[in-house]
């Protein structure tokens, strides 16, 4: 018999905003258990706000499941300690604390002995981290900021990763090593990612599933490597 | 030279007390950006509750540690019940809110408990100690102010909850998405604000009295202690407050006299703002984009 294994993330006639009108239109859509699934879309069409609504961050309708439980209408802190972490739109550091404090914040609800292996681990994955680890965060370059935010969300040991544009000013090379970092993030360990980007190319290379945004609508969804290979969605919304 | 030392030594002992209210201060503004004006009428009235205990035949220890505690409490109170539904208000709303919190705290306590001048008992020895150069109660209440911002400095620096406050202050959006509930951050730093004012305000009461109005100098003073050393930077304000109990009780000793003490605190407060209104360690962000 074949067990119909339910997505993780699961949104439906998600209707989000930040004043009297709604950016989204009330959209659907899922994140699978394991592996990456992207949201694209040009700028300005709502991506952002989708995963500020998917955690908390702003006036939302419609419904959310987190794992079959509804989480739509819960405060920030609750659905982030339900396993939810947010790279967010411009890296969200505390630029007043140092490297070290910035990621004990990524740990700081969680009770268990495991933080200071998942801190080696962080090291392991961005050894700049470990040599800025005393230093005061705003001084960190872009790229290093971008590697402290991911290394904050990941010690939460979340179930589900939203990721902001984490390729957003950066230079090439910094951008192929936090892709290359995030391959081996979904790999080794049990996170599920829903991947927002503006580079649909290097979005539907490392995603499994895709979903591209227009001006709080859905128009085009499906497997990352369809969607890659259709020439007419790619003309008409991807612009390459 | 002896009336000289002995003027420093004083200095300090009250720069103490205005360090502790400027502490208390800052750790409001960082959170909400806003000044307590009401800070010092919470103390007093903590300082009340904790005359009531005293007279009520409480040792003295035992009334200080459940002054501290029940000014935690209401401070606390405080912020759930008056500031919280406030939150998102113009500037202008929390400027008539502190307004009012102090005309209303000030009235309650004259109401309480009587608008009469009291004096306070020290816990300490009371005369002077090294031929004359300070009084136990001087080096009493200094020690004590000093345990006490050594314990502020220790609970930020290296404990979750004091590093999940910062957090919370410094940038809520981010504190949110990692788990932080901002909400209960600020009411505690509300909680430590009020605990602190009202240690300050025990330790003041045996050389000032007690009265409703006790604390309206020193406020004045830890405000301009705050401005000097950054009203944005825990530890430039603790050195403001010591920094402006020295100036004042040389100023007041030598230059201005005791009368117009109290003109001293508003010369620094607008001297800082005109020359350096981020104070003398005034917080500059390093930051890169
Ligand atoms: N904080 C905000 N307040 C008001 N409107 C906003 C805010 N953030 C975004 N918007 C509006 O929402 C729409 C979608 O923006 P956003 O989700 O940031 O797009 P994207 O991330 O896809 O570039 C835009 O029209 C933008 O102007
Ligand atoms: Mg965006």
């Amino acid at each position: 018999m074949l067990l119909e294994v339910p997505p993780l993330l699961e949104v439906k006639g998600l209707k989000a905003g930040y004043g009297p009108t709604w950016v989204l239109a009330g959209i659907d859509f899922a994140v699978a258990e394991g592996g990456v699934t992207a949201l694209l879309g040009a700028n300005g069409a709502g991506k952002t706000t989708t995963l500020r609504a998917v955690c908390g961050m702003i006036r939302t309708e419609g419904s959310i499941t987190l794992a079959g439980q509804p989480i739509q209408g819960r405060a920030t802190e609750d659905i982030v300690r339900l396993g939810v972490a947010h790279v967010p739109d411009g890296r969200g550091t505390f630029m007043e604390l140092t490297v070290e404090e910035n990621m004990r914040l990524g740990a700081i609800t969680r009770r268990d002995k495991g933080v200071a292996a998942d801190f080696e681990r962080m090291f392991e994955l961005f050894p700049r981290l470990k040599q800025r680890f005393r230093q005061q965060a705003g001084t960190l370059s872009g790229g290093e900021q971008q590697m402290l935010a991911i290394a904050r969300a990941l010690l939460l040991r979340p179930r589900l990763l939203l990721m902001d544009e984490p390729s957003f000013g950066l230079a090439p090379l910094i951008v192929q090593e936090i892709f290359g970092i995030m391959a081996r993030v979904r790999d080794e360990q049990k996170v599920s990612i829903l991947l927002v980007e503006q580079n649909a190319n290097l979005a539907l290379e490392i995603a499994d599933q895709a979903y591209l945004l227009e001006t709080g609508r859905i128009v085009v969804s499906g497997p990352a490597a369809d969607i890659r290979q259709d020439e007419s969605i790619r003309r008409s919304y991807l612009g390459y | 030279m002896n009336g000289f030392l002995h003027q420093i030594i004083a200095g300090i002992a009250t720069g103490g007390i205005y360090a502790s209210v400027a502490l208390a201060l800052v750790m409001i503004y960082q959170a909400t950006h806003h000044v307590n004006f009401a800070q010092g009428e919470m103390a007093t009235f903590s300082t009340y509750i904790a005359l009531t205990l005293v007279n009520a035949g409480w040792p003295f220890w035992l009334a200080f540690v459940a002054t501290v505690g029940i000014s935690f409490c209401l401070g606390v109170l405080i912020e759930r019940v008056l500031m919280r539904p406030m939150d998102k208000a113009p500037v202008l709303t929390h400027v008539g809110l502190f307004i009012g919190l102090v005309l209303v705290v000030s009235n309650l306590t004259g109401w309480v408990f009587d608008y009469t001048v009291k004096p306070f008992p020290t816990p300490f020895f009371d005369g002077p100690l090294l031929g004359g150069l300070v009084s136990g109660h001087e080096l009493g209440s200094t020690a004590v102010t000093l345990v006490v911002l050594g314990l502020v400095y220790l609970f930020f620096r290296h404990t979750s909850l004091g590093l999940a406050m910062r957090a919370a202050a410094f940038n809520p959006v981010s504190a949110r998405l990692v788990g932080v509930r901002v909400g209960w951050m600020l009411a505690l730093g509300w909680g430590l604000a009020a605990a602190i004012g009202a240690i300050a305000g025990i330790m003041v009461a045996p050389v000032v009295f007690l009265e409703p109005n006790m604390m309206l100098g020193i406020l004045l003073y830890a405000f301009a202690g705050a401005l000097l050393g950054g009203i944005d930077n825990p530890l430039g304000a603790v050195v403001g407050g010591f920094a402006v109990g020295v100036i004042e009780n040389l100023g007041g000793t030598y230059i201005v006299g005791t009368e117009l003490k109290l003109t001293l605190a508003l010369v620094i407060i607008i001297g800082v703002l005109l020359v350096k209104p981020s104070g003398l360690f005034g917080r500059v962000v390093l930051s890169r984009v």
